[in-house]
């Protein structure tokens, strides 16, 4: 019963989503405040019948109910609690529900605090974000039921993907999806302003918090799912180019232009048309990421179940919200006003940069993703482009949008003085780039790569402390600094510390390959390792051969570590589980591959020394700090309180 | 024209999208399909004067299947080759790739050999002239010495049926 009763709700759901798709966008073009008062209702109602059909399904994998398709193969009756819960969104079903969900939310959210909005405005979002809603929910009804039922019961279930059982898959997915599905709100509220012909600093400071949010969870659930990377596919790697991450990278480069765009929209009226389109491109990139991870039409490492006619349903989607939306904005483009004029040298200017930076490296990684898909459909042949193409074009591109950073938040609006800028940032420069010259020497020697990005984040760091005393000066105390400041300055200083990590990690990590008998040694970086052979033993739904391996140092013993191999009694899939000791410093990093004698007595053993490679996830956890204190800034709140005033107050710019 | 720039832009890729959806990413084409099978002489396991060579197979369909002691998935294959062996619809030569340890001989004494011949390839070079990627790897090679047909990947009862049999039956094995 409970499968019908969720796909039965998932019909109502889509019935809502019709309605608040529709009657309120005609409400908003007509006037006519009944059809426009549907659109909140409507949203909470469609989030409502949601979430139950989202409960019905984790209700029948909690309840392991293998006559659902779903979870015949997906689950398994010896799956822990907490996996068969997140087994939910798991599979490409679950996963567009999850999606379905979120939307839902996000929406509710916007319906809840948006009282200070204009009608009309709340009625076009709500409605855009409906026709959203209706897009994906029929998808999922049409093509990828989730409650479709499996008759006879399969007696147990072909379990979850082993890859996907480790917590950092439990929180990664719904962060990344709160991210993704965050950039419709900005999405929704582009193509509101775009109906209207409203495009004002209004506009541009109702997005930005929502924008600015959807960015922070898109920033966590992508740390997130490197750090999965990292722990869980054995390879040490941290970031692999794969078609799956670029999926969630691109939003992410587009969405980081747009929150930049946003603020010279809002502050000085500028970039009107531009910005508009940056809000389009992200949630457009989000669409094509599910497009490409759903379709199949690019081999990935995470290889979800793919199906050819899923994947012209999506395409058929994505023309239609994707080529409309543009459609609109070539019409509309022509009565955006441009803001107030600055010169070349302004944070207008810089922030102008950073935009054409930051997309140009976006274009970089489309191209590298789409690359094989061209070749191919062009009968030039079947290519990869792999990790060498990406750093190669990657890197270069960002290191100006690195420069910039310390040096937008600096400049003047309007306009500012060149030699003024030098003298301010002289020593900041000199110390940089020494940093970035010796620094490698007490090292391992010359490397320009380290070079390159020591200089980098000891350039933002410097800047963002002459940026703290400058403002201090004025403000006098670091509390009555704004918290758009403090988020700003946390985020840049967050991306300084991750790029100290990442250039610590790629230039300077040690590793080997050895095989071990019980009882042997081997060392790497000043740590001694003994193999202490293996145990079998049962887990809750595999098998583990589980090593020992004994830390030393100078002799003095430091910790064991535990590396797994793992054999999953559903699907028969080897798994290999690191076993990492990490501090503040380096991550020592063992994981087991293959046993090379019958008795398992000889393994393969890989050992990695990470310097610092904690400091990226470190550095990306005080973005997302950043983003969320830069999102509470008092001024969006403000706004808030001046509805109360009559109408026409909130639209006044800053 | 230059609001337009976006639309056409994605309109383009919308092209490219459409028909990505019919081409199939992961069949990579092996460039030796329908060419020739590479020659070489090898020493055969077990033993020190015997070798073999792809032209002791002139006149017959076989097929070639490269593996190695160390390999986890061949380990998996290894059972349907078995069966395979007993039915008999095509002889089998293993190429025992890269088996540093000597293994294979008392692997094979102890699992049982589903091989007509295992050439024993030390170096990896037959499997680099053959363009191996990874072990398993099996060809399906014709009467007249031609590649054509490669599969990547452990062979279990599926892809026989689907893959291998109907390209044995078109070959007259």
């Amino acid at each position: 019963m409970i499968p019908e009763l969720g796909h039965f709700v998932l019909i109502v759901a889509l019935l809502l989503a019709l309605i608040q798709g529709i009657l309120p966008l005609i409400g908003a073009q007509r006037g006519n405040t009944a059809l426009m008062a549907l659109a909140r209702p409507a949203a909470q109602g469609q989030f409502v019948f949601v979430a139950i059909a989202y409960a019905c399904l984790t209700y029948s994998f909690l309840t392991n109910d293998f006559s659902v398709e779903n979870v015949a193969r997906n689950s398994f009756s010896q799956l822990p609690e907490v996996y068969r819960i997140t087994a939910t969104w798991g599979s490409h079903e679950g996963s567009l529900l999850l999606w379905v969900l979120m939307l839902g939310f996000w929406t509710t959210a916007v319906s809840v605090f948006s009282r200070h909005l204009p009608d009309d405005m709340v009625a076009r979002v709500i409605g855009v974000m409906g026709l959203i809603s209706v897009g994906f929910l029929a998808f999922l009804l049409v093509t990828s039921n989730p409650f479709d039922r499996l008759l006879p019961a399969a007696a147990d279930g072909r379990d979850m993907n082993p890859l996907l059982q480790d917590w950092g898959m439990i929180i990664h997915p719904p962060m990344l999806y709160m991210g993704y599905v965050g950039f419709a709100v900005a999405f929704a509220f582009a193509i509101a302003a775009l109906i209207s012909g409203k495009l004002d600093a209004a506009w541009a400071r109702w997005s930005r918090p929502w924008t600015t949010v959807a960015w922070a969870f898109l920033t966590f659930g992508i740390a997130l799912g490197s750090w999965w990377a990292y722990r869980e596919l054995g390879w040490g790697g941290w970031w692999f180019w794969d078609p799956t991450e670029n999926a969630s990278f691109m939003p992410w480069l587009a969405g980081t232009a747009l929150i930049h765009s946003l603020a010279v929209t809002e502050k000085r009226g500028a970039f009107k048309a531009w910005t508009v389109l940056l809000a389009l491109t992200a949630f457009s990139l989000s669409l094509l990421g599910t497009f490409l991870v759903r379709s199949g039409v690019l081999s990935s490492v995470h290889a979800f179940a793919t199906d050819p006619a899923r994947g012209a349903f999506i395409l058929a989607f994505l023309a239609v919200v994707i080529g409309g939306s543009l459609t609109l904005y070539a019409w509309r483009a022509p009565k955006m006003l441009t803001g107030g004029p600055f010169t070349w040298f302004s944070r207008e200017a810089m922030l102008l940069a950073n935009n054409v930076v930051l997309l140009a490296a976006m274009g970089s990684v489309l191209l590298g993703t789409l690359y094989p898909l061209l070749m191919d459909a062009l009968g030039m042949g079947k290519i990869s482009v792999g990790p060498p193409y990406f750093n190669a074009v990657f890197v270069p591109v960002m290191a100006p949008a690195l420069f910039l950073m310390g040096v937008g938040p600096l400049a003047r609006w309007k306009g500012d003085s060149l030699p003024d800028m030098v003298a301010r940032l002289k020593w900041a420069l000199a110390i940089s780039v020494a940093t970035g010259l010796l620094l490698p020497l007490t090292l391992k020697g010359f490397n320009p790569w380290a070079t390159l990005g020591f200089t980098l984040s000891a350039w933002i760091l410097l800047t963002v402390l002459i940026g703290f005393r400058e403002r201090l000066k004025h403000s006098g105390r670091l509390a009555n600094l704004p918290r758009g400041y403090w988020g700003m300055q946390l985020a840049h200083l967050g991306m300084a510390w991750g790029v100290a990590g990442i250039t610590l990690v790629a230039n300077y990590q040690q590793e080997i390959d050895v095989r071990m008998k019980v009882g042997d040694h081997t060392s790497l970086a000043g740590y001694t390792f003994t193999f202490q052979g293996t145990t079998e033993e049962p887990g809750p739904n595999y098998r583990v051969a589980k090593g020992t391996v004994e830390v030393s140092k100078e002799g003095k013993q430091l910790f064991v570590l535990h590396p797994e191999k793992r054999i999953y009694n559903a699907s028969g899939m080897p798994m290999t589980e690191a076993d990492i000791h990490p501090n503040f410093f380096r991550d020592v990093y063992v994981a087991l591959g293959e046993p090379l004698d019958e008795d398992a007595k000889t393994w393969a053993v890989r050992i990695f020394h990470k310097p610092f490679i904690n400091w990226l996830w470190l550095g990306a956890l005080l973005m997302v700090i950043g983003g969320f204190m830069a999102a509470s800034d008092r001024r969006y709140r403000i706004a808030v309180k001046k509805s109360e005033a009559p109408a026409g107050a909130a639209a006044q710019g800053a | 024209m230059k609001r337009w720039i976006p639309l056409i832009v994605f309109a383009v890729l919308v092209g490219f999208f459409a028909k990505g959806l019919f081409l199939n990413p992961r069949e990579v084409p092996s460039p030796f399909i329908g060419k020739a099978a590479p020659a070489f002489t090898l020493p055969v396991v077990g033993s020190a004067e015997k070798t073999f060579s792809p032209a002791d197979m002139q006149g017959k369909v076989w097929v070639l299947n490269v593996w190695a002691p160390w390999c986890v998935s061949c380990r998996q294959e290894h059972p349907v080759l078995m069966g395979l062996a007993q039915s008999q619809p095509v002889p089998i030569v293993g190429l025992n790739w890269k088996d540093k340890d000597r293994e294979a001989e008392a692997l094979l004494a102890q699992a049982g050999s589903p091989y007509a011949f295992v050439p024993d390839d030390l170096s990896g070079k037959v499997g680099i002239d053959y363009g191996v990627t990874g072990t398993p790897e099996t060809y399906v090679i014709d009467k007249a010495g031609i590649v054509r047909m490669k599969h990547i990947g452990p062979i279990d009862p599926d892809v026989w049926k689907e893959k291998f049999e109907p390209k044995l039956k078109e070959l007259g094995a």
